[in-house]
């Protein structure tokens, strides 16, 4: 049928294959014939043949190759699901001669405008790699690629290739960090685990311990030391205290306090999956203060799929030990049903024991006892030994836990009798003197228990504590020696146990019997036992010669042993990252990535800064300052647009007229443009902006309204704020920022008096942003460094000729590293250039990293292009070293974008260096009043002008 | 991460596999078999099983396990909760979700597993999006399907799949756009033996089947939302505009959704509408039992207590059951010694009863545990912790929809200890 030219036989072919390939058939021989179809027209039997070919290609390589040509054709399809899955089915079929090939795809795909289609080739890399892993440097670089790329529909699935291929290149991520924060809700869910996943790792690297420090959030030291009541601990936890106090307070990094602030809303997720990842995150990250939000969404998760309640649960245990009181106010979620399975309600039990404590346990034990009649006996028997970790941890109810417990000895159930002989054992250990008594009465139970194991702990504490019950400790040798044949090993090893102990305290009475057990043994068929006895017979028997040792006899047999303690399994297993294989079934996995500790020692703080951050452009010893730079400006650029044309809000402001309505339409323009409406549609939202804006300025901060509108408007406020605050030079502006930005928005929002309120809708308002994100994608690059210069122009509110604005865009003029310890950057401040108003006024920035002063800066031998000029700044005489200076130049680039030449000069040495305009920097700065601005907005609504310069801050215009 | 999955049916038969790496030859299930075997209830067998080279994480649903195998580090909810994305998506297609079923529609079933993963990666979940992906089977479909040759598979890539509402398709038309939510909440109670409330809470979902053309963006405002405790929402629903003024505002998914589910958070009392009398007694030496069970009716706010359903496990001794009820019918199964009592409504004049004796093993001493008693009921038009929707707007489009609420309260794990 396959020859067919029906497309409906052919169909009908590949549905009957598809089904036996699905029952587990091998319908390889079918190969050559199904191969052929590949380039079938009819959709459906070309995802068939896709289908069949995944499976069956790496059988067949030869075969396999006659597909490629389809596949590569498909690539350059216009149409991008073809394009997409072309690239999925050439990527999946394992062929190692096509490895160039597929190689070649996926960095062509990485760049393609679809990103569908750059998602697919985010999940073609781990199967390339771990077709050949050779190709992983390569492989980097895609990644590397793909992790700058905006879109939240790649974001997810990057990452996972990154985890995948080199979760160790941390270092890529640090340019991608805030990003990835802030994409984060938007991306979906699958994706979100991952990165969220990743992020706690990177974190653990990046970041300070939130707990080591008490000074700033009045708690005590670090979270290893919570958990223990040592006197030992306690001191060293002081000493540690001590140390710490002497260091400087820990102050959160704004970046670490990202993650927290843009994982929460997380919590809410109707995904398991993702509420664990962020749970685990805030376990592992979130200082002790804050974890606690967690647990809600934990116990929300208990009425899940009972798959779904094991994994939690298992993890809700580690975290009991942990931090008791977070689970403590949900004690009653963990409550048994009779209808939970068995696995389900052992790991309940565990957790309610974890979370037993004076206060609670009374409530406890009174469930504890219902749960003891339950049917399942398995689970009456973990009930007990619950009971026994209750008993030994709170010292208060051991009494009335042991007499329960010997209640339970009457229980016609053999398993429950059991159990409960194993746990009074191990109470008793704690204080045998005062329960003679019991050890009686378990001594008469000997005769009717069968279970192998509670025999043996009977006889372990007869032996133990014969000196307690000397009358009856014979007789029941006397009875185990008669049984001795028929018992288990592990019973025969604790009647030799307690013959020897007899012999040494009461010989007189037990020698014989010591001796006729011992013989029994000698013949026994377990060598363990038959060694045991040898061992026993040198050690207590005297004779002739009869080493030191037996002189140690009594004191080897009689030790006093400290009493065991009665753990939880899930202690400790907190070094491995919650919510993983590893953490669930207790073992490293395969491709388990640790879960590094936080850096011991502070890590120096300004290395940690640079990579991750954005900060101030006057901090020095950074590396990578131009990709801070770029980071820095971009934001007021997603949001500002954002604020204004995000779908959201537009669309939720429906009822504000017209403007909204339109606000509204722009975006729908947005989803649905292809590349040449891009630039009509963006240059529609910007002035779509500035009228919303000037709207809103009018109605005034009096009256609040719609929640979107105002957010938006909060938003982008709080944004300019923050740029402002960070041209601050002042290394310490991390909290200074955070203090301003509050007092500003307060000035600003006399309604908004509740700051808590206020944080939140900032914390949540960046992350909106990618909804645009995807214009930026296809737009040219020129255009899209015009837009920024106007999106820009909003944030600078009051530029001054020195002062460098951060929220410019500065270009790296000369890199510290072959400056040779001297960094310049350069931006332009887009005022006029009053010497010469042909000129752009270029603002350059030099900063000394070096130890020493720099002497004599100036410019030399400039090589223009013809009509290009130049105008020099002043020479400056000296810069020390760690200090920083601005001057101003002009140059007149003639409306080109022509690069201009010229030698950077010191003292010692010379730089050549280049400075190429943007297009969106060659303008004329004009100065215009609001009401002529708005004259010519009107008349020409599409051009960008060139903003004034100098316009108050409560102006609402567009600059 | 995912490797492979393979569905089991309840006799142990593997009846589907599909692979998405490097094929894994279906031995590997061998170490599934023995976890089952080992379990008595096939609720019991360990969701994740390590192999020497695999781990298998399984679900267990619609009497069907579905195994799927993996083989490095990843978070097993990760893996759970795919599978049971993979088994609603089954439902909703198919309607069921049962081997005959899938049996059926195989190749969709395979077509649904190669888009919903790629490289064991999840890809496209939401329902939406596959079903624009993929057409649901119709009978109709299927004649049009074969008499035009056309198929049901999407050329297009879903515009949902790349827009920032990747749940709604669109081009969504109606003639009659109509948005019904229904507020189900349910409450878990434990009762102990004197009938007093060990613990009670109420968890409450908002299902919604929204029918509405366009774009719609919708706020859903309630009466007193501080009842909500802990919420959780459809990916749909804005989040902050939630944590600023409590308002639901969303452009909803096409279709049935689960808008969000809340837990009515446990400093209020929960009114607890229905009481148990019980007198389950057995006598030492003899072989009968005594049983006597009664339920009525309290708080109920005026409302009918309706589908009442009784059931109770009895201990292993007791042979058989001979009951009378005063309404409704019950069975008892002498094998698995369930104990199920169809009660239909509850008229608060005349409680319903089922007295009888039930006989025990001869020579079985006295049980030492009592059975506890699951009830199930439904009382319609109530929500029991009082939540009430204020009023549901739509922006975004011109047309007047038709809108609907309904409230319900039904026992979720309702338990009576005896």
């Amino acid at each position: 049928m396959l020859d067919s030219n029906k497309d409906s036989l052919k169909l009908e072919a590949m549905k009957r294959i598809v089904a036996m390939v699905a029952r587990g058939k091998n319908a390889s021989d079918l190969f050559p014939a199904v191969v052929k179809n590949v380039a079938c027209k009819n959709i459906e039997v070309k995802k068939l043949v896709y289908v069949y070919l995944v499976r069956y290609a790496e059988e067949q390589q030869d075969l396999a190759l006659l597909s490629i040509s389809t596949f590569q054709r498909g690539l350059k399809d216009p149409n991008q699901l073809i394009r997409a899955s072309a690239l999925r089915v050439l990527s999946s079929i394992r062929v190692t001669i096509i490895v160039p090939i597929m190689m070649l795809a996926i960095k062509e795909a990485a760049s393609d405008m679809s990103p569908y289609v750059r998602k697919t080739a985010a999940h073609a890399i781990p199967k390339l790699y771990s077709l050949d892993p050779e190709q992983k440097d390569q492989l980097i670089e895609v990644i590397e690629k793909l992790l700058a790329d905006k879109t939240t529909l790649v974001a997810g699935s990057v990452v996972m290739a990154f985890e995948e291929v080199c979760p160790e290149r941390i270092e890529l991520i640090h340019k991608n960090y805030r990003k990835l924060c802030n994409l984060l809700i938007d991306v979906e869910e699958w994706g979100q685990v991952v990165i969220i996943n990743m992020l706690t790792r990177y974190a653990r690297t990046q970041f300070l311990n939130p707990n080591i420090n008490e000074s700033l959030l009045e708690e005590g030291g670090e979270k290893e030391f919570y958990a223990s009541d040592d006197d030992e601990d306690d001191e060293e936890k002081k000493a540690e205290a001590a140390a710490l106090a002497k260091r400087k307070p820990y102050v959160m990094d704004p970046d670490h306090r990202l993650l927290l602030r843009n994982t929460k809303p997380l919590l809410q997720s109707r995904n398991a999956a993702v509420v664990m990842a962020v749970a685990q995150l805030y376990f592992h990250l979130a200082p002790k203060a804050e974890v606690g939000v967690i647990a809600k969404a934990l116990v929300r998760l208990l009425r899940s799929h009972s798959e779904v309640q094991y994994v939690v649960l298992q993890n809700v245990a580690t975290m009991t030990i942990k931090r008791r009181g977070m689970f403590e106010p949900h004690l009653k979620s963990f409550y048994i049903r009779s209808t939970d399975p068995t696995q389900i309600k052992i790991l309940k039990l565990e957790v309610l024991t974890n979370l037993a404590s004076e206060t609670n346990i009374s409530t406890i034990l009174r469930e504890f006892q219902t749960y003891i009649k339950s049917m399942d006996k398995d689970f009456v028997a973990a009930t007990i030994e619950a009971i026994g970790r209750c008993a030994t941890n709170i010292g208060e109810v051991r009494d009335t836990c042991l007499n329960g417990l010997v209640q339970l000895l009457s229980n016609r159930d053999e398993l429950v009798v059991a159990e409960s002989v194993v746990v009074i054992k191990k109470l008793l250990q704690m204080q045998p003197e005062q329960h003679s008594e019991i050890i009686k009465h378990m001594a008469k139970l000997i005769d009717n228990i069968q279970v192998p194991m509670a025999r043996a702990s009977i006889l372990w504490l007869i032996g133990e504590y014969c000196e307690h019950v000397p009358k009856i400790a014979p007789d029941v040798l006397r009875k185990m020696a008669k049984t001795f044949t028929n018992e288990e090993d592990i019973v025969k090893l604790q009647i030799l146990n307690l013959a020897a102990k007899l012999y040494l305290t009461n010989s007189k009475q037990t020698k014989l019997l010591t001796q006729y057990v011992l013989n029994l043994a000698k013949y026994d068929q377990n060598y363990d036992i038959r060694d045991r006895a040898r061992f026993i017979r040198q050690l207590i028997v005297p004779t002739d010669k009869s080493g030191a040792l037996s002189k140690y006899a009594k004191k080897l047999f009689l030790a006093l042993k400290p009493a065991p303690v009665l753990e939880s399994p899930f202690k400790d297993r907190d070094h491995f990252q919650l919510g993983s294989l590893s953490h669930l079934l207790n073992t490293k996995a395969g491709g388990y990535q640790e879960l590094p500790e936080w850096p011991d020692s502070a890590p120096d703080p300004s290395v940690r800064n640079v990579e991750v951050k954005d900060s101030v452009p006057e901090w020095s010893k950074c590396t990578s300052r131009k990709e801070r730079k770029e980071k820095k400006v971009e934001k007021p650029f997603y949001s500002d647009s954002e604020g204004e044309s995000g779908p959201t809000e537009s669309a939720d402001s429906g009822n504000y007229g017209d403007q909204a309505v339109v606000a509204l339409g722009s975006w729908n323009i947005l989803k649905i443009s292809k590349t040449h409406t891009h630039v009509l549609c963006a240059s529609f939202t910007s002035d779509q902006s500035s009228g919303e804006e000037q709207k809103k300025e009018r109605k005034g901060v009096k009256q609040r309204r719609s929640g979107s509108e105002s957010e938006s408007e909060e938003e982008s406020e709080s944004e300019s704020s923050e740029s402002e605050s960070g041209s601050e030079e002042d290394s310490e502006s991390d909290t200074d920022t955070r203090k301003k930005k509050k007092v500003w928005t307060h000035a600003h929002h006399p309604q908004h008096c509740h700051s808590q309120q206020f944080l939140l809708s900032t914390s949540v308002a960046p992350t909106s942003s990618p909804q645009v994100t995807p214009v930026n994608n296809f737009l040219s690059s020129s255009l899209a460094s015009d837009l920024e210069g106007l999106s820009l122009t909003d944030t600078v509110l009051a530029p001054t000729t020195i002062a460098p604005s951060a929220s410019v865009r500065m270009y790296e003029l000369l890199h510290r590293i072959t400056g040779e310890g001297l960094g310049v950057e350069y931006c332009f401040n887009r005022q006029a250039f009053s010497p010469d108003p042909h000129m752009v006024a270029v603002q350059i920035h030099f900063t000394n990293n070096t130890s020493c002063e720099t002497k004599n800066l100036h410019i030399e031998e400039p090589k223009l292009q013809s009509g290009m000029r130049i105008k020099e700044f002043p020479e400056i005489d000296m810069l020390p070293a760690g200090e920083s200076v601005s001057v101003v130049m002009g140059i007149d680039f003639c409306d080109s974008t022509q690069a201009a030449n010229f030698q950077l000069c010191t003292h010692t040495r010379k730089f050549f260096v280049s400075i190429q305009p943007p297009v969106g920097e060659l303008m004329t700065p004009i100065f215009l009043t609001e009401n002529e601005f708005k004259k010519e907005q009107g008349e020409s609504s599409h051009l960008h002008h060139q903003p004034p310069p100098h316009i108050s801050s409560s102006s609402p215009m567009l600059k | 991460m995912i490797h492979s999955l393979f569905l089991v049916n309840a006799t142990g038969d593997i009846f589907l596999e599909k692979h998405w790496k490097s094929a894994v030859s279906r031995s590997v299930c061998d170490y599934f078999f023995e976890a089952q075997e080992r379990a008595t209830e096939p609720e019991n067998v360990p969701p994740v099983i390590p192999t020497p080279h695999h781990y298998l994480i399984s679900v267990f649903r619609h009497r069907i396990f579905f195994v799927a195998v993996i083989q490095s580090e990843v978070p097993p909810l990760f893996v759970i909760e795919f599978l049971h994305r993979v088994v609603d998506t089954f439902q909703d297609y198919f309607g069921v979700c049962t081997e005959a079923a899938i049996k059926d529609n195989v190749v969709v079933v395979y077509e649904l597993l190669e888009e919903m993963l790629d490289n064991g990666f999840p890809l496209a979940t939401e329902s939406n999006i596959l079903k624009e992906l993929i057409k649901p089977p119709t009978i109709l479909r299927t004649v049009v399907n074969t008499i035009t040759g056309s198929t049901n598979v999407g050329e297009q890539l879903p515009t949902g799949q790349l827009s920032v509402v990747p749940w709604r398709r669109t081009g969504v038309k109606y003639t009659n756009n109509e948005a019904y939510f229904d507020v189900v909440e349910e409450i878990d109670a434990i009762i102990d033996k004197s009938g007093s409330t060990v613990t009670a809470e109420i968890q409450g979902v908002i299902d919604a089947c929204v029918k509405l053309t366009g774009m719609p963006d919708l706020t859903l405002s309630f009466m007193n939302p501080r009842l909500l405790d802990d919420v959780s929402f459809h990916p749909c629903v804005r989040f902050k505009r939630w944590e600023a003024e409590r308002i639901l505002s969303f452009i909803p998914p096409d279709g049935n959704f689960r808008l969000l589910s809340y837990h009515v958070s446990s400093q209020n009392l929960v009114a607890i509408p229905v009481y148990v009398k019980h007198n389950i007694t057995f006598r030492e030496g003899s072989s009968q039992g005594r049983f006597d069970l009664t339920l009525g009716p309290k708080q109920t706010m005026g409302k009918v207590v309706e589908s009442v359903l009784v059931s109770s496990r009895l201990p292993r001794v007791v042979l058989n059951a001979n009951l009378s009820p005063s309404q409704g019918t019950y069975t008892f199964d002498p094998v698995t010694k369930l104990l199920t009592w169809d009660v239909g409504k509850i008229n608060p004049q005349k409680l319903p009863s089922l007295k009888g004796s039930m006989s025990l093993q001869a020579g079985a001493s006295k049980p030492d545990e009592n059975p506890t008693i699951n009830i199930q009921f439904k009382i319609p038009q109530m929500a029991v912790s009082g939540l009430k929707v204020n009023r549901l707007d739509m922006y975004g489009e011109k047309y007047k929809p038709f809108k609907g609420i309904k409230y319900m309260t039904m026992a979720g794990k309702f338990q009576v200890r005896t």
